[in-house]
C-alpha cells in the first residue's frame, strides 16, 4: 500500500505530475468536483493544528468526498494508551485514506506499515512534513515559473524547523541552486541536513546571521516561526523568538520580483505591513497547499485502486 | 595471564582496543552461563593493541552486532580445538534491537513494543539512523 510519508517517497515525476494535477484543479475545478464521490477522508490529528487539517478537509470536500475526523489525543482512544498500529489498524476499516499528525517523530512510518489504507503524514512531530513541502513547491514553480536556477534564503529556526529541511531536500534535487541560510548561531541547519542534501550534491551555500546583507540577492525568502513546542526551556525560546522580523523597511533592499514565503502560522517574523507587498506570497502557498493535498489524495485513491 | 585454549566455542578477535566490553554487552555475554573470558589491550603486530573474546561454548552470535561495534573484528569458530572457520562481519545495513533511540520525541521511545530499528546511513562515517525519527545513533 502506497503512502506518503516524506516528500522524497515521490518522485521528480511524480511531483511534476502532482503539480501538474493541481494547476489542471485550480483551472478547471467542476471537472474534479465529484472526483472522490462517496469516498472518505480519515483526519487523525494527535497534535494542535488548525490550517493543515483544515487543508486536508477542504481538499476531500471539494473532491466530493467525506471526512472522518479526530483532533487531539484527549479526546481518542490514544488517551486510553492505544498504540499508533492499533489506531490505525482500526480506522483503515472506516475510511479509505488517512491523514496523520502526531507529536510524536516517526509516527507516521509506524502507521503506513500497519494501515490497510493509504497515510499521508501530515506531520511527525519535528520531524517530516511533506504536504508543506508539496505546497511550498507548487507555490515557487507558480510564483517563479521553475523549480531550478533559483537562489533561495532561509530564516529564522533552522534547525527545529521541519519545513525547511524538508524543502531543501526536495529543492536538491533540481538544477541549478543556491542556499543562503539565514539564522542565529544557536538554531543552525544540523549537519546532516547540509551534508545530506547540500555538501553530497555540491549545491552551493553559504551561512549568514544577516537578513539585511543576504536578502539582496534572495529570488526566494522563506521565512520561519521559532516553534516554543520544539523547545525543552522556556527561556530559551523567549531569548530567540525575537531573531528576525521582515519589516517593510527591509524589504526595500529586496529584488522587486521576490517570492516571500512562509509556512505559517507566524508570530511576529513577518510584519503584518508586509502583507499588502505583491511580494508577499504565504496566503497563497496556504491555498496551493490545498491543491496539492487534492492532487495527492487523487493520486494515492487512484494508486490504492479506489478511483 | 594464562587463559586456557578452547575446543568447542568461538573467538572474537581483532577487536579495536577498547571496544571489547561494548561488545560484550551487546553480545548479551554476560547473561550467558558459559566460560567467557574478555582479554584487553593485548599486543597486536597489526593493531598495537586489541581485545579479544573467547566463549567457551558453542552458541549463536550475532554478526551484525560485532560487524557494528567493530568491522575489523575477526569471528573464528573453534571446533575440536581447530579452526573450522574464520568470518568478517560486515556493517549491517540495518540493525534490530541492538540500539536503541535516546531522541525523547521518537514513537519508538513511547510505544515498547516497537522494534528498535536503525540504518546504515554513512558507510564511511560508520553512521547509523533511527529508521522512525531519523536521529543519529550515539557513538559506541
Amino acid at each position: 500500500m502506497r503512502s506518503v510519508i516524506d516528500v522524497p517517497d515521490l518522485s521528480l515525476s511524480e511531483l511534476d505530475a502532482l503539480m501538474d494535477t493541481a494547476e489542471d484543479i485550480i483551472a478547471r475545478p467542476d471537472d474534479y468536483a465529484d472526483a472522490c464521490r462517496r469516498k472518505k477522508l480519515a483526519t487523525l490529528f494527535f497534535e494542535p493544528s488548525t490550517r493543515t487539517r483544515l487543508s486536508f478537509e477542504a481538499a476531500m470536500y471539494e473532491l466530493g468526498g467525506n471526512v472522518l475526523s479526530v483532533t487531539g489525543a484527549a479526546t481518542s482512544s490514544a488517551a486510553k494508551g492505544e498504540s499508533v498500529a492499533d489506531t490505525v489498524k482500526t480506522v483503515s476499516c472506516y475510511a479509505d485514506l488517512i491523514a496523520l499528525r502526531h507529536p510524536k517523530e516517526g509516527a507516521a512510518l509506524v502507521a503506513a506499515r500497519n494501515a490497510s489504507v493509504p497515510v499521508i503524514n501530515a506531520g511527525d512531530g519535528g520531524h517530516c512534513h511533506p504536504t508543506q513541502t508539496l505546497a511550498d513547491l507548487l507555490t515557487i514553480r507558480r510564483e517563479k515559473g521553475r523549480l531550478g536556477n533559483l537562489t533561495v534564503g532561509l530564516c529564522g529556526d533552522l534547525k527545529f524547523g521541519r519545513t525547511v529541511h524538508s524543502l531543501i531536500g526536495a529543492l536538491s534535487r533540481y538544477e541549478g541552486l543556491s542556499f543562503v541560510l539565514i539564522s542565529p548561531e544557536e538554531l543552525k541547519l544540523p549537519s546532516y541536513v547540509k551534508n545530506d542534501h547540500l555538501k553530497r550534491k555540491n549545491i552551493p551555500y553559504c551561512q549568514t546571521t544577516s537578513l539585511e546583507q543576504a536578502i539582496g540577492d534572495l529570488d526566494i525568502l522563506y521565512m520561519t516561526r521559532v516553534q516554543r513546542e520544539r523547545f525543552f526551556n522556556e527561556e530559551d525560546y523567549l531569548r530567540l523568538r525575537d531573531s528576525y522580523i521582515l519589516s517593510p523597511d527591509k524589504l526595500k533592499k529586496a529584488r522587486p520580483d521576490l517570492c516571500v514565503m512562509h509556512p505559517l502560522p507566524r508570530v511576529n517574523e513577518i510584519s503584518v505591513a508586509v502583507d499588502e507587498d505583491p511580494r508577499a506570497c504565504y496566503f497563497k502557498q496556504v491555498l496551493n497547499g490545498k491543491y496539492m493535498r487534492m492532487a495527492l489524495i487523487l493520486m494515492l485513491l487512484k494508486e490504492a485502486g479506489k478511483l | 595471564m594464562n587463559v586456557d585454549s578452547i575446543r568447542d566455542g568461538i573467538v572474537i578477535d581483532h577487536i579495536s582496543a577498547g571496544c571489547g566490553l561494548k561488545l560484550y554487552r551487546l553480545l548479551g555475554l554476560e547473561a550467558l552461563e558459559v566460560p567467557v573470558a574478555m582479554i584487553t589491550h593485548v599486543a597486536s603486530v597489526k593493531r598495537g593493541r586489541k581485545d579479544i573474546i573467547k566463549i567457551d561454548a558453542d552458541i549463536p552470535v550475532d554478526l551484525d552486532v560485532i560487524g557494528y561495534v567493530d568491522p575489523g573484528a575477526t569471528v573464528n569458530l573453534i571446533r575440536g580445538g581447530r579452526l573450522l572457520e574464520k568470518k568478517h562481519p560486515a556493517m549491517p545495513e540495518t540493525l534490530v534491537n541492538v540500539i536503541s533511540c535516546k531522541n525523547p520525541r521518537c514513537i519508538s521511545t513511547c510505544e515498547q513494543e516497537l522494534p528498535q530499528v536503525f540504518r546504515l546511513s554513512s558507510r564511511e562515517n560508520r553512521e547509523y539512523r533511527c529508521v522512525y525519527c531519523e536521529t543519529k545513533a550515539a557513538g559506541l
